[in-house]
């Protein structure tokens, strides 16, 4: 279970997040929409800490996984984020072999044993539904591949760590419509072993794979609730002007 | 529409000729050394050692001793050159300190040679005692090519797109790792090519090496590295200008001239190609 507690952040001066509140429950897709730069992709990237790579930030309130607080001074960066995994807007393959490019995230944890890792690539690559594409050019570089495998391959990349979330930043903002859908099924069937949660630019894709749509603007939560109820019935003004596209 | 073609026909006639004009610099040295030189390259030139006052005989001890000097000086530069990289470009960020270091090593690679000869004779010679020595040597040459391979070595490492790092870190890899997994391997026919680079350099350079190392005449190879050793680029300095028949020597200076010049030139060529065999095998 994901939840923020009065979370605020701010880039230096510039406050992108004000006051979220909200908890994800485990197995369920939860989207967040909204227009650029209203703070979706940066609170996503609270929960693997990820924007404690850009200098100058800071946090105030509670972010907690399963009950514990995650910036925390005991919590350890590299072990939240083999927890909490993530997919980003481009593909971004490693320069490696397609078995490599999966077997990374084992093999920076310490994993040595061979036949563990060849069955980890290989359900990691079935989960991700790319394992049938690929499973005959296994030491092909990852680059060969089309940009929507490219992403399957990051994606289950992410899932061979196991994690027990994973964060999706645009993940088929960059891909063509089939790609696009190939990954909103990928989606669709990670949800009974992962909980996820999905920034994306496109309505209809939050509308198809979600169960849980939130929607930022100007760094606030305007509104979080069941999807259909958020498309078919928003609360808000602002939610109901968005999503039938009269914006501003 | 007729004055912009006409325009564009004279500036392109004017790079064609500056073009033509360099290259064209480039094979009149090179075809000169070649014609002059050629002549006294053979086994024995290449390695035996100067007889007769130097007025015969080979330069297999300068040969050696640019070899020893360029393995000396990049055993302490490259190591040295490529962490302060990494350290700038992966750790520092972008504060005053980062840009402070680097406007001095940039300022370090625009220090004459001369002036590290000096610096190397009054530190290693001197200093701490380490004599006319390919230690000596190798600090000096050492230090004059630092700048150069944290300079190549920080455009290969910032060469490298962020998202592979981020890939990296998302995925629980530590930093170090990440370096030393994804953006080492990546920058690496880069970071080669910058010491090939250097290594030419080192070769070629005689200033440095002028109160630190260089032996005037020194038929016999160095035992350890407090040795003194002959050098290439001083031997031919010495057999130029001030040898004991000038005239008699002159085809020897030639011939030395070739070999150097085609040491550098194949480490040049070598960074080429090592760059394109390493640059397919990793991006393919």
């Amino acid at each position: 279970m994901i939840e923020a507690k009065q979370v605020n952040f701010y880039y230096g001066d510039f406050q992108a997040l004000k006051d979220i509140n909200m908890r994800i429950e485990p197995h369920t897709v939860t989207a967040f929409i909204g227009p650029s730069g209203c703070g979706k992709s940066t609170f996503l990237r609270l929960f693997n800490r990820m924007n404690d790579l850009i200098p100058g930030t800071h946090l105030t309130g509670e972010c907690l996984i399963d009950g514990e607080d995650i910036y925390h001074k005991s919590v350890e960066i590299d072990a939240l984020r083999k927890k909490v995994g993530m997919v980003f807007q481009k593909p971004n393959p490693f320069p490696k072999t397609i078995f490599e490019n999966v077997a990374y995230g084992l093999r920076v944890n310490g994993i040595g044993d061979r036949k563990y890792i060849n069955r980890r690539v290989e359900e990691s690559l079935r989960d991700a539904a790319l394992w049938d594409e690929v499973k005959d050019k296994l030491k092909k570089s990852a680059f060969e591949l089309s940009g929507g495998q490219q992403q399957r391959l990051c994606i289950a990349r992410a899932l061979a760590i196991s994690p027990s979330i994973l964060l999706m930043d645009e993940p088929a903002s960059a891909l063509d419509p089939v790609s696009t859908s190939k990954i909103e099924e990928l989606i669709y069937h990670l949800k009974k072993d992962y909980t996820l949660v999905i920034v994306t630019h496109n309505m209809q894709q939050a509308a198809r794979v979600s169960d849980k749509t939130g929607f930022f603007m100007l760094g606030e939560l305007i509104e979080f609730s069941e999807t259909r109820k958020m498309f078919l019935n928003p609360e808000k003004e602002q939610t109901q002007n968005y999503i039938t596209g009269r914006f501003g | 529409m007729r004055f912009n073609q006409l325009n564009q026909l004279i500036a392109f006639s004017i790079f064609r000729i500056l073009g033509a004009l360099i290259v064209g610099f480039l094979l009149l040295i090179l075809g000169f050394i070649i014609w002059q030189g050629v002549g006294v390259i053979s086994w024995d030139f290449l390695t035996t050692a100067p007889t007769d006052g130097m007025t015969a005989g080979g330069i297999y001890p300068a040969i050696v001793g640019t070899l020893y000097l360029v393995i000396g000086s990049m055993f302490i530069a490259f190591p040295l050159g490529v962490m302060s990289a990494i350290y700038t470009v992966e750790y520092a960020g972008n504060g005053k300190i980062v840009r402070f270091i680097r406007v001095m090593t940039n300022n370090l690679g625009s220090i004459p040679s001369i002036i590290f000869g000096l610096f190397g004779m009054a530190l290693f010679v001197n200093s701490l005692g380490f004599g006319d020595s390919i230690i000596a040597g190798s600090f000096t040459l050492g230090l004059l090519v630092l700048p150069l391979i944290i300079r190549t070595t920080e455009e290969a490492l910032k060469a490298i797109p962020d998202h592979f790092r981020t890939g990296s870190l998302a995925l629980g890899a530590s930093k170090l790792q990440t370096i030393h997994r994804v953006v080492l391997p990546m920058a690496f026919p880069n970071i080669i090519t910058g010491l090939i680079l250097s290594i030419g350099r080192v070769s070629g350079e005689t200033a440095p090496i002028l109160f630190t190392v260089a032996a005037y005449f020194l038929p016999k190879l160095p035992e350890s590295i407090f040795d003194q050793v002959m050098a290439l680029p001083y031997h031919l300095y010495v057999i130029a200008t001030s040898g004991t028949d000038l005239e008699a020597t002159r085809p020897i200076a030639y011939g030395t001239a070739l070999v150097l010049i085609a040491i550098v030139l194949g480490m040049n060529l070598l960074a080429s190609f090592l760059r394109r065999y390493f640059g397919k095998r990793i991006n393919v």
